[in-house]
């Protein structure tokens, strides 16, 4: 089993597929969950607080903004974990709490300069590209094990 | 450890989200389940969530979508009921990637056919910006 990250970090195609296949999929909401569920000083537990956007001075510099910062915090460590990746292309996939462009530049080069297996993709729009999105994905999957 | 998880059904599929809550208490594990318009949430320990998830996938292989969730469903920091309404926090990406979904359900049912990826075929994009542009300016010039 390989640790496979997925970007958009909140796809729920890509890590359906990738735990299919029998794989983990690194996703945001995973590092989410450890967050609120483990007690601290917040009741009930923030699932970002003050110390976070230092965390992510591991990854963008002090004056970057916070928020790129405070992102880092979560996607940082997954990123550190992951064994192999797979990216859509297109800033129309990143959209709501993964909306920051400058946060997904930073994630997409870092997972770039890790030197891991990677898979850039699209997604689909038609039924022909949906057949060859998923025959990709299963052929790049099936390569890791 | 617990666990919570986004069970999705497509738009292709013959599953309906009362369905998959059937089976869910069929199956008789200590879960949570909470029914949506898109599907269900199921919250409970991480082993009985896994196991009932293999379960749920042979209902409908090719149509039904796994997700992992951060928050516990009705947790009152992303509950709409306790936030006086407004759009989830999540649904944005959920809603964009529902559209995709029943093109995906069709690639996965081409491969567990057998089938290869269709090669040389041209796909239908749909026009850009740029393209529009150039449409209208060809045709009003």
């Amino acid at each position: 089993m390989v640790k496979v990250m997925v970007y958009p970090p909140t796809s729920m195609i890509l890590a359906d597929l990738v735990e299919r296949k029998g794989h983990e999929a690194l996703v945001v909401s995973k590092e989410v969950r450890k967050k609120v569920d483990t007690p601290g000083l917040d009741s009930p537990p923030l699932n970002m607080t003050p110390e976070d956007p230092k965390k992510g001075l591991k990854y963008a510099a002090v004056d970057v903004p916070s928020g790129v910062r405070g992102r880092m915090a979560l996607l940082g460590p997954m990123i550190e974990e992951a064994e192999a990746a797979i990216v859509i292309k297109g800033d129309d996939c990143t959209l709501g709490c993964t909306g920051c462009a400058r946060t997904n530049e930073l994630a997409r080069f870092l997972l770039k300069t890790k030197r891991i297996p990677l898979l850039e993709l699209e997604y689909p729009e038609d039924e022909v590209e949906a057949k060859r999105f998923v025959f990709k994905i299963r052929e790049f999957l099936e390569g890791l094990s | 450890m617990k666990s919570t998880k986004y069970v999705v059904t497509s738009q292709d599929s013959d599953v309906l989200p009362s369905d998959i809550a059937l089976r869910i208490y069929e199956l008789g594990r200590d879960i949570n389940v909470k029914e949506t318009c898109f599907g269900v949430i199921i919250d409970g320990e991480e082993e009985d969530i896994s196991a009932t998830v293999e379960d749920l996938r042979k209902m409908d292989e090719t149509n039904i979508f796994i997700k992992d969730r951060g928050f516990s469903p009705g947790d009152p920091r992303r509950c709409r009921g306790h936030r006086g309404g407004g759009a989830r926090p999540g649904f944005y990406m959920m809603e964009h990637e529902s559209e995709i979904l029943p093109l995906i359900s069709r690639g996965l049912a081409s491969e567990a056919r057998g089938e290869d990826p269709p090669s040389g075929v041209e796909t239908k994009r749909r026009p850009t910006l740029e393209d529009l542009e150039a449409m209208i300016n060809e045709e009003f010039s």
